[in-house]
């Protein structure tokens, strides 16, 4: 599939329709993949397999004063709501973006192949279901969907919301998973229960900003956790318990245009589900407002920045709240 | 170093009594950048307000803090009084140490302690502090009613004298509104449609005032002074300018599946109907659910009866948008669903009738012509059963009902009474009451002529059950004198239901953005002191939608809302709010969501060069209109990045008082 896609990205490129691709480079590792801005000619650099988890439409903000023509982005499905979300919110423009879908069949989570007690691995050939690991010490057959990133595992679905086009297959690897159990099992919790559980996760964060940095609603021109001037900065180090806050807050930052891309967990090296606190937010606002999807399609206008006679009124959010 | 002023009301013993006034002067007096503090027992007085401005001199203050009453009582006084000594009026802040402490508290201790915190709050507010200038806006000299009935009628014809246009929109085809519904009105026993009709008239031929019937208010943006209102007008599938309301189509139509909602369903009428014989305007509508030739596309017997040409199956809705100065809100009351109380067998039994049905079975242009006959098998009634508080006065806890007292009950069942055994010498007529509530002109008087002259025998104590024993009702209750159980084979029973705003009411508040209480009664600016103005500014309240009244209350509460609506009008130009939102350009992500949220659509978007250190070239940046921001900060805590501030109350101020408090 990578050749495939090279050769039609060369194509277009020799078409004249853009002069760079916003796609996956190998990183340090051959399972480390990061995103690229890439010409014609480092275009051989590119690299599609199934380590390319990143959602990069995020890449695009950055790009958008220095495009005069075109540029090419890769985008899986799951990644296809945060480029609508990015595009109703006028951040990335669209005429400048020539989207290519491309096919994902879940992407595979390094980690999880090491917890499966595989060490010093070399490289992983797929075989329909099952991949088989090569290592120092020898091959490992693994079930496929046993080393699935973490979103994987809740996928969207094979169809991309935004295209021009389309390479290669999808498949839809959510195997009928209900994404908000986690969630409910945090709302039959008692609120002492619920704190401690924060706490003991909130309490390895380490402050590096990953998962701000990797998400795509976090894409604000200066975070206010970088701006001296709103006087949360400080606060969100002063200690411990502030410390925590730095997620809630954020939580709230993205309510409503969280597409629930899972990235911040994905790249959180401690870790911390942070996706629950962003699923807990999904979840009301299907529950109060209608069920909504952020980044379904662009120019949607979330429930939070919506009004419809039908929408609960602020006592009965009132009365939930205090009940969940 | 700024140099602020604190002053320590007593608010009489309001304050003093709970807050150590003198304690919270002195500690004060040590806070970073104060350096003057005092008390005063009344700061509102001339003497109070007379010492801030001495001390503004004085001390050449730059920052006021007046810990007293609520803002809302005396925070515009204390900027006059700033700005009479030279200082911008927006370098005061109020600490409210009444309502939000002394009122609240009743440990001196806890009290002082908090009002210091309180005071320390407002300090640290002031600091940061910037003056302001309000600038000014035009008034739009129309006003909008929503609502037909007697109040907005009456609102109508007032602000329409004084010579400003009015619209009244009303949902139905008609307007006419309960009072239309009603047979007599109590303590004076003249008949509703004499002394209303002459007013729907008045109000049609008003050169004033244009009606906007069987219509719905769809959307109202804008602030006071300046509203915009979409308007939805259904289509009556009859042209209003043609229809003469002859009345030909509505005998002819052979669709009678309809209910009569004039008569509260107790009868049916046509598909194409004119709702009732004095209906304005005199014109007919067409009801799509019944109408044979919406439901199969055939008959069309109207059309080719109608000697006018006004039947127009292809009527599309239309919608108007008009601008207004104010809004009127008229919009009634409906009884409860009088279903829900199964114990007086309502379901079970035509002939349990609620008050406003037995209204219609009274009246002559009802169902039964005015002879009050019993709906199930048309016989006269012998023994009447009244039973009052249905569904009001109920208590916190119960299932249904509502806890307030509907008000008006007590005097239509003495109406009703009075005017069966006038009528109907034979019939005897029971009456169960909690209380019997009569203030009011006349009213007292009225309810013991019932009592003692017309010998309605009125019973202390409730029904328990209502039940159908073949054509008898039986109904048991007990009457609290005697202290006994009571049992009446009864021919008829009457519930007097409670009212309610009518359903809209919650919609139309939303819309408004006016309060609304628990019970969906709309709030008035102050209970006693601004009872028919909503705390939305250019909205006001006439009649039920505020809370249950009768038809002279009503009347004089929409005369009242007359005049503040005139008070407004006649402005040639508001003062409007300096604290209004503005946005960082630097910081602004360009994402629409500040546009989104904004109620009054005083956010736009360009694109504008910006030079910062983030980001440089041309970036969508948001920019408020400051001529039609009310400062309401929606668009401040929508913006993720904090580019969107509001003057008066920034993100930073409000962080430093929440330090302040928490320090």
């Amino acid at each position: 599939m990578q050749r495939e896609l090279m050769e039609r990205i060369r194509a277009l490129m020799d078409k004249g329709v853009a002069d760079q691709v916003l796609a996956w480079k190998r990183g340090e590792f051959f399972y480390d993949t990061e995103p690229a801005i890439l010409t014609k000619d480092e275009l051989g650099e590119m690299v599609y397999d199934s380590f390319c988890g990143p959602n990069l439409s995020k890449y695009l903000i950055k790009e958008m004063p220095k495009i005069e023509n075109k540029i090419l982005a890769l985008i899986k499905p799951c990644d296809s709501y945060s480029l609508n979300q990015l595009i109703t919110e006028h951040r990335i423009d669209r005429d400048k973006v020539y989207v290519i879908g491309v096919g994902c069949k879940g992407k595979i989570d390094v980690d999880k192949i090491r917890a499966k007690g595989v060490s010093g691995i070399t490289g992983v050939d797929e075989n329909g279901d099952k991949i088989t690991v090569h290592t120092l010490y020898g091959d490992t057959t693994l079930d496929r969907k046993d080393v699935l990133l973490g979103k994987c595992l809740f996928c969207k679905g094979k169809e991309h919301r935004i295209a021009d086009e389309t390479v290669g297959e999808s498949e839809d690897t959510s195997e009928g998973s209900d994404r908000f159990e986690m969630v409910k099992k945090l709302e039959q919790m008692t609120p002492d229960e619920r704190f401690s559980f924060w706490r003991k996760e909130l309490s390895k964060c380490i402050r590096c900003n990953a998962c701000r940095n990797v998400c795509p609603a976090c894409s604000c021109v200066k975070c206010v956790f970088d701006n001296p001037n709103t006087g949360v900065q400080n606060k969100a180090a002063a200690n411990e318990f502030e410390e925590n806050l730095f997620h809630i807050i954020r939580a709230y930052h993205v309510a409503g245009r969280c597409t629930d891309c899972g990235e911040c967990s994905r790249v959180c090296p401690q870790g911390i589900p942070l996706h629950l606190l962003n699923r807990k937010f999904i979840s009301d606002i299907n529950e109060l407002y209608g069920t909504y999807q952020a980044g379904e399609c662009a120019g949607q206008r979330h429930p939070l920045i919506d009004y419809t006679q039908e929408d609960s009124e602020p006592s009965i959010v009132h009365e939930r709240g205090n009940n969940g | 170093m700024q140099k602020i002023g604190v002053f320590v009301c007593w608010c009489g013993s309001n304050i003093a009594a709970t807050v150590d006034v003198k304690a919270v002067a002195n500690a004060m007096r040590s806070e970073p950048g104060v350096v003057y503090s005092t008390d005063y027992q009344y700061m509102c007085s001339e003497n109070g307000q007379n010492l801030i401005k001495d001390a503004i001199r004085d001390y050449k203050l730059d920052g006021v803090v007046v810990c007293s009453c609520s803002p809302r009582m005396h925070e515009a006084t204390f900027r006059k009084t700033a700005l009479s000594a030279g200082l911008n009026p927006y370098m005061v802040e109020i600490a409210n140490i009444r309502e939000q402490c002394s009122w609240i508290h009743k440990d001196m201790e806890e009290g002082t302690q908090k009002a210091m915190v309180l005071a320390r709050a407002a300090i640290a507010k002031v600091k940061k502090n910037a003056p302001l200038t309000a600038g000014t806006t035009p008034v739009t000299k129309r006003a909008l009613v929503i609502g037909g009935g007697i109040a907005g009628i009456q609102t109508a014809l007032d602000v329409a004298d004084a010579g400003y246009e009015v619209d009244i929109v009303e949902k139905s085809p008609t307007i006419g509104g309960r009072m239309a519904q009603l047979d007599k009105t109590f303590p004076t026993l003249d008949c509703s449609a004499c002394i209303l009709t002459p007013k729907m008239v008045e109000a049609n031929q008003h050169e004033n005032i244009h009606l906007i019937t069987y219509a719905e208010l769809e959307n109202v943006s804008g602030f006071v002074g300046n509203f915009t209102a979409r308007i939805k007008k259904k289509a009556r599938y009859v042209d209003e300018t043609k229809c003469t309301g002859c009345g030909i189509c509505t005998e002819k139509c052979p669709s009678r599946k309809g209910l009569n909602a004039f008569n509260m369903g107790l009868n049916t009428r046509g598909a194409v109907y004119i709702p009732f014989a004095q209906a304005i305007p005199n014109v007919a509508v067409i009801d799509t659910e019944n109408c044979l030739h919406f439901k199969t596309g055939k008959c069309g017997i109207c059309q080719k009866n109608c000697s006018a040409g006004a039947i127009n199956f292809e009527q599309k809705e239309e919608i108007l948008e008009r601008k207004y100065g104010a809004i009127i809100v008229a919009t009634g009351f409906r009884p409860i669903d009088a279903s829900a109380f199964d114990e007086y067998a309502y379901t079970q039994s035509k002939d349990v009738v609620t008050s406003l049905e037995l209204e219609r079975l009274m009246n002559a242009a009802g169902p039964t012509g005015g002879v009050l006959l019993r709906p199930s098998d048309g016989e006269h009634p012998k023994e009447i059963v009244f039973i009052q508080c249905v569904g009001s006065r109920c208590s916190k806890d119960a299932a249904k009902g509502k806890e307030y007292c509907s008000k008006i009950c007590c005097m239509y069942t003495a109406k009703h009474a009075m005017l069966i055994r006038e009528k109907y010498p034979d019939t005897n007529v029971h009456v169960f009451y909690i209380d019997v509530r009569t203030p009011g002109k006349n009213f007292d008087e009225f309810y013991r002529r019932a009592a003692e002259q017309y010998g309605v025998d009125y019973i202390k104590g409730m029904v328990g059950k209502v039940s159908v024993e073949g054509k008898k009702l039986h109904v048991q209750g007990s009457d609290l004198i005697s202290n006994e159980q009571v049992h009446i084979d009864a021919d008829l029973v009457v519930l007097a239901t409670a009212i309610e705003p009518d359903p809209t009411a919650r919609s139309i508040g939303t819309m408004l953005t006016a309060s609304m209480d628990t019970n969906d009664f709309f709030t008035e600016a102050h209970p006693k002191l601004r009872p028919v103005e909503s705390p939305t500014a250019g909205i006001f309240l006439s009649g039920v939608c505020q809370g249950p009244k009768d038809i002279p209350e009503t009347v004089a509460q929409a005369g009242a809302a007359a005049s503040k609506v005139i008070g407004l009008l006649s402005k040639k130009e508001l003062v409007g709010n300096p604290c209004v939102a503005h946005a960082n350009e630097l910081l602004c992500n360009g994402c629409s969501q500040c546009e989104k949220v904004c109620p009054y659509g005083a956010i736009t978007y360009e694109d504008k060069e910006v030079r910062g250190p983030e980001f440089r070239g041309t970036k969508r940046i948001a920019v408020v209109n400051e001529a039609i921001c009310q400062g309401c900060g929606a668009c401040t805590v929508t913006c993720p990045s904090t580019a969107m501030d509001l003057k008066g109350f920034s993100n930073n101020q409000i962080m430093e008082e929440v330090d302040a408090i928490c320090r």
